[in-house]
């Protein structure tokens, strides 16, 4: 539980950092809040030659709305989100899925961004950004570009980001009001990752379900957009032999590894179980 | 009337400031814990000290062809790399274990579990240190490995111990094969055969007590300081038995003893895991010796965990056999005992098994028998009593998972069974079939008590109607009623039967009055959390009535300390909490004859009150303790040697034997395996109650522990030998959101044999916890033909049982 040495490095601008990131080329990596990556680096199974800390980057940091669209920077940390009254009232799942991730203290200092960015199929957050449709918005040397959360995911640790690169900010389209949403996540303990966990967001119009989006957390190398499962809810009523075939539809698309959370074959069945009780919670929520 | 009352008042304001045995004091050490300013091995800065860090074995076993230090050797920093060949000169490259085997200090040709210390690199700072053990190049030739330890004994089994290989006589009798460790037998074998072979009803269960880890939050460390001009040796680290430690310093480094000065500052938990001694305590000594500076070694968590002692591995095939009616006439228990690589079992040395024989239980067994075979596998050794008495926690387990498999074969009640089969409380001094004599208990009142409490015909008649509305499809959950009612055998130990190493299981304090009447008093046990320097001062209170408050208590160090066996097996309370008694006493006698003769009448004229002698007949007329002790340095009769204190060594003349009743109601959701306890009722009898507020602490923190063992914590190996899940990542640590509200509540059945009557408390809820919580557990699947359910009770392997019972179709 000793880190090899490394020299640190704190940039104060977006500018800074991303020449600092072409420079020490992939003998660097970003320090956000430092919850995976300092843990990997006591393992040594992190030995980066350069640490970049983001945290003296004032504008990495905040929540705005701009044209329905919700704009998170990177460096806000996930008690700034549970706290935030814009999240409450526009995007309710991020903050029922930040009070999941770890405890208390970790949450003041965890970053939404380090969560999204990192890569590791056990972050809580990507999943949900799959779920909510959220474009990345990457910045390096060449200037800023938007990455869909959909396709940011490549393996466990591997994502689109390059070396270079850094996560800015997430750009989020407000779900319709009334929308219902719920983010279910089985664990053994505060602070575990999930053994499986499901982000819903449906729309409803009177009985009938007119928008369905799902992510599953932890049950495959990467999170999954459980693209035809959702398309299996669309348009239903919700009726048991519909959710059957889109929890069917969801579990195909897993590849959980066994661990001490249980074997694949559980997990698998967690990520359907998940599913089948967040959207029966985002059900009772929706209104329309 | 008028002066009786006040005379009353009088004396309950002079109990009440004394703070002695009974009252709620407050922990004395919390002052310093809750602000941060405990003082911990980890917290001892020396001049010149430098640290000290292992290359470990990545392999659960393989050859060692050739170990290379040179390049660890030339990186700046880096003050010396110990590995076997540097120890072997000294004879110090194995050291002997507590229970009669040797284990490897620096594995020397063989490596026989993953994570064994292969080298010792020492330098300037912690970080070189961890940088240069990637630089020691070990080339090793992977064996296969045993990790089922029911093929340890197998013809083709590869024998795993060469050292030991052609030794077949062991510490503890034959061994049967090179793999095998003892056969450990006690009982009427014969008797207990014929019975079963005539019984109306048997059962036979494999049960389970899988391998865990007590896990203290402080991991094992040590720093030792050789100073090269004087030839001492000091070594301060976290030890439950300081004294131990050093006589077993002395033996294998042939330093003298008086040259040895073992300190064990405050500890961090121990729960039995800082009992034995490990390679890196040695290191750091012989680091030391060589290098002439001060050496710390700092365990991290994952090397706790995967390294030192683990718990249980116990694998008990158990048998009960009875009548028709419900009387248990026979036990049978055969045990094969995983302990690793090496036997570094903290048992008392004539016990390889431990006191598992207590595995009768609380019931009324004529006739038993009990034979263990341990054997070694490729695992880390230790065997350790987790917040337990030695192997108690196993044998509770393995009695009250049987009680309740009978109960089911019969069709009974399992309270029902329980009640008709106890030793009855006009049976103490009860003596069991397999040759304890337990010292007192009322078994009937607790349980009767407990289920009144608990309300259980009430829980009995709701489970009936959730079982019928789970048939029915109407719900998704189903509930279990564990119970467990638990004998422990604790306070080690009577020099007829305990000893470690040769050295008795006795204990000790030493109490000193100053002049002005406050109080220094030191003891052989060692706190590791359990609040001795707030409760020992209560029985020094109570007994010579000198407030607590002005009573210092000091434990850990081996040059002030008398010698003692050390804290475990929940033995500070009745054996070093006698031997305070007695050593008060001793005061208190020499006091009255101070009294008697300042105020010049016969002893017997005076009586005890509270804190003072008064003179029978003339109330006004007394000393307080304060004004003997003054008078007993200053002024004391002739012929008397001045001085106020006393020591006293206190040989038990028998174990103490709490016991306690055990109730949880859980609710299982089938669907995800989630086990939630919905309430535990724990109703304990340990004796005299010294202080409630600590008792109901040590309640809370040993049931904790007891869920967290049933329901998800374990040492898991892959089938390659090595360990899963070391770190806090994995192994399931409870935190204050998952564990369970818990109910607490007393009897109080004094032991006959101990000055005060106390008979210890720490470990009980241990005991009792986890066999409850596994019988819940067992209980809500009952009713759906599970069959025994082996622990730990993760959501996983729950969700597998209904997936075997068809119940997710």
């Amino acid at each position: 539980m000793i880190p090899g040495s490394f020299d640190y490095h704190r940039p104060v601008s977006v500018d800074e950092a991303v020449g600092l990131m072409g420079k020490l080329g992939d003998d660097a990596l970003l320090l956000a809040g430092g919850h995976s990556l300092i843990p990997m680096m006591k393992l040594r199974m992190a030995s980066p030659e350069h640490l970049v800390d983001l945290s003296a980057i004032d504008s990495l940091k905040g929540i705005e709305e701009i044209d329905d669209t919700i704009i998170l920077r990177a460096m806000t940390t996930q008690h700034e989100l549970i706290a935030s009254d814009l999240i409450t009232d526009k995007l309710p799942i991020i903050q029922e899925t930040s009070l999941v991730i770890a405890d208390p203290q970790i949450r003041y200092k965890g970053t939404f961004g380090g969560n999204v960015a990192n890569g590791d199929p056990g972050n809580d957050m990507p999943a949900v950004m799959q779920c909510l449709d959220a474009k990345l918005e990457l910045t390096g040397p060449d200037g800023k570009r938007q990455v869909a959360a959909r396709d940011f995911y490549q393996g466990a640790y591997d994502t689109l980001r390059e070396d270079e690169e850094i996560l800015t900010s997430v750009h989020i389209p407000v779900p319709s009001s009334g929308h219902g949403y719920a983010y279910e996540k089985l664990k053994r303990k505060v602070g575990d990752y999930a053994t499986a966990a499901a982000a819903v967001v449906i729309t409803m119009s009177g009985d009938k379900c007119t928008s369905a989006s799902i992510g599953l957390t932890n049950v495959g190398d990467t999170p999954l957009w459980a693209k035809e499962a959702g398309e299996i809810l669309n348009g239903s009523s919700l009726d048991n032999a519909t959710i059957d075939k889109a929890v069917s539809a969801a579990e195909a698309i897993t590849d959980p590894a066994s661990d001490m959370r249980g074997p694949a074959e559980y997990r698998t069945k967690m990520a359907g179980m998940m599913m089948r009780r967040a959207l029966e919670r985002a059900q009772s929520r929706a209104k329309g | 009337m008028n002066d009786q009352v006040k005379v009353d008042e009088d004396r309950a304001e002079r109990v009440e400031k004394l703070q002695g045995m009974g009252c709620k004091r407050k922990r004395v050490e919390d002052v310093r814990f809750t602000q941060g300013k405990g003082n911990y091995v980890d917290d001892l800065k020396l001049p010149g000290m430098v640290f000290g860090d292992f290359v470990r074995s990545p392999h659960a076993h393989a050859r060692i062809k050739s170990i290379d230090t040179s390049r660890a050797q030339a990186l700046p920093g880096v003050v010396a790399v110990l590995t076997a060949a540097d120890l072997k000169p000294l004879d110090l490259h194995y050291m002997p274990t507590l229970a009669g085997d040797v284990q490897a200090v620096l594995a020397e040709e063989k490596v026989l579990f993953q994570n064994q210390e292969v080298a010792f690199v020492i330098a300037e700072d912690r970080y070189i240190a961890s940088d240069a053990t990637e630089l020691v190049d070990v080339e090793y030739e992977a064996l296969p490995a045993i990790v089922d330890p029911f093929k340890s004994m197998d013809d083709d089994a590869p024998i795993l111990r060469e050292d030991i290989k052609d030794k077949m006589e062991g510490a503890h009798g034959p061994r049967k094969h090179p793999n095998h460790i003892f056969e450990w037998e006690i009982g009427d074998k014969e008797e207990t055969d014929k019975i079963f072979a005539e019984a109306d009803v048997t059962i036979k269960e494999m049960l389970v007590d899988h391998r865990t880890h007590p896990s203290p939050l402080e991991t094992c460390q040590s720093v030792a300081s050789f100073d090269k001009i004087t030839g001492d040796l000091t070594l301060w680290g976290t030890f439950q038995a300081p004294h131990v430690i050093r006589t077993v310093v002395s033996l294998i480094s042939k330093i003298p003893e008086h040259k040895i000065h073992v300190i064990a500052p405050d500890i961090g938990g121990g729960f039995g895991n800082k009992v034995g001694a490990y390679a890196g305590y040695v290191c750091s000594v012989v680091g030391s010796i060589v290098l002439g500076t001060p050496v710390k070694w700092v365990e991290d968590r994952m090397e706790n965990l995967s390294t030192t002692s683990f718990a249980r591995d116990y694998h008990m095939s158990t048998e009960l056999a009875a009548t028709n009616e419900g009387k248990i006439t026979a036990m049978r228990v055969h045990v094969i005992a995983d302990h690793g690589a090496f036997d570094a079992c903290a048992d008392p040395s004539k016990w390889p098994a431990g006191f598992m024989n207590i595995c009768t239980g609380s019931y009324d067994i004529p006739t038993a028998h009990l034979s263990v075979d341990g054997v070694y596998t490729n695992k880390a050794s230790g065997g350790v009593a987790y917040r337990c008495s030695f192997r108690v926690t196993e044998a509770v387990f393995a009695i009250e998972r049987a009680v309740e498999l009978l109960a089911q074969k019969l069709d009974m009640d399992a309270a029902e069974l329980r009640l008709k089969n106890f030793v009855k409380a006009e049976q103490f001094p009860y003596k069991s079939a397999l040759g304890w004599e337990y010292d007192s208990g009322d078994y009937h009142t607790a349980m009767n008590k407990a289920m009144e409490a608990i309300g259980y015909d009430d829980l009995r008649k709701e489970q009936a109607k959730k079982r019928e509305a789970f048939k029915k499809g109407k719900t998704r959950e189903i509930m279990g009623i564990g119970i467990s009612f638990f004998t422990e055998i604790v306070g080690a130990g009577p020099s007829k039967n305990c000893d470690i190493l040769g050295v008795a299981m006795f204990d000790s304090a030493e109490i000193r009055i100053h002049p002005t009447g406050s109080v220094i008093a030191r003891m052989g046990t060692k706190s590791q959390g359990q609040g001795h320097e707030t409760t020992y001062a209560q029985i020094i209170a109570t007994e010579i009535g000198i407030p607590a408050d002005d009573i210092t208590i000091e434990e850990g160090n081996t040059d002030t300390a008398p010698y003692g066996l050390g804290t475990y097996g929940s033995r500070s309370t009745p054996v070093a909490g006698a031997a305070t008694a007695v050593a008060a006493r001793k005061i208190r006698a020499k006091a009255q004859m101070i009294a008697a003769h300042t105020m010049e009448v016969h002893e017997g004229d005076l009586e005890w009150d509270v804190d003072r002698f008064r003179v029978k007949g003339l109330p006004e007329k007394a000393m307080t303790m304060q004004e003997i002790a003054w008078t007993a340095y200053n002024s004391p009769p002739p012929n008397m040697e001045p001085g106020l204190e006393a020591v006293n060594y206190y040989e038990p003349p028998n174990m103490t034997y709490p016991f306690g009743s055990y109730y949880c109601v859980m609710d299982i959701d089938v669907d995800t395996g989630v086990a939630k306890t919905r309430r535990f009722y724990a109703l304990d009898d340990c004796g005299t109650r010294i202080n409630p507020m600590i008792i109901e602490g040590q309640v809370h923190g040993g049931l904790t522990e007891a869920f967290a063992c049933a329901m998800g914590q374990e040492i898991r190996y892959d089938e390659m030998g090595n360990v899963m899940g070391a770190s806090f990542m994995d192994f399931f640590l409870p935190t204050a959101v998952e564990t369970p509200h818990w109910e607490t509540d007393f009897t109080v059945t004094p032991s006959p044999h101990h000055p005060i009557g106390a008979k210890g408390v720490g470990e009980s809820p241990h005991v009792g916890g986890v066999p409850c919580f596994s019988n819940a557990v067992n209980d809500a699947y009952s009713f759906l033909g599970a069959g025994h359910i082996q622990m730990p009770h993760d959501a996983w392997r729950l969700w597998q049982v209904g997936e075997r019972l068809g119940l997710h179709n």
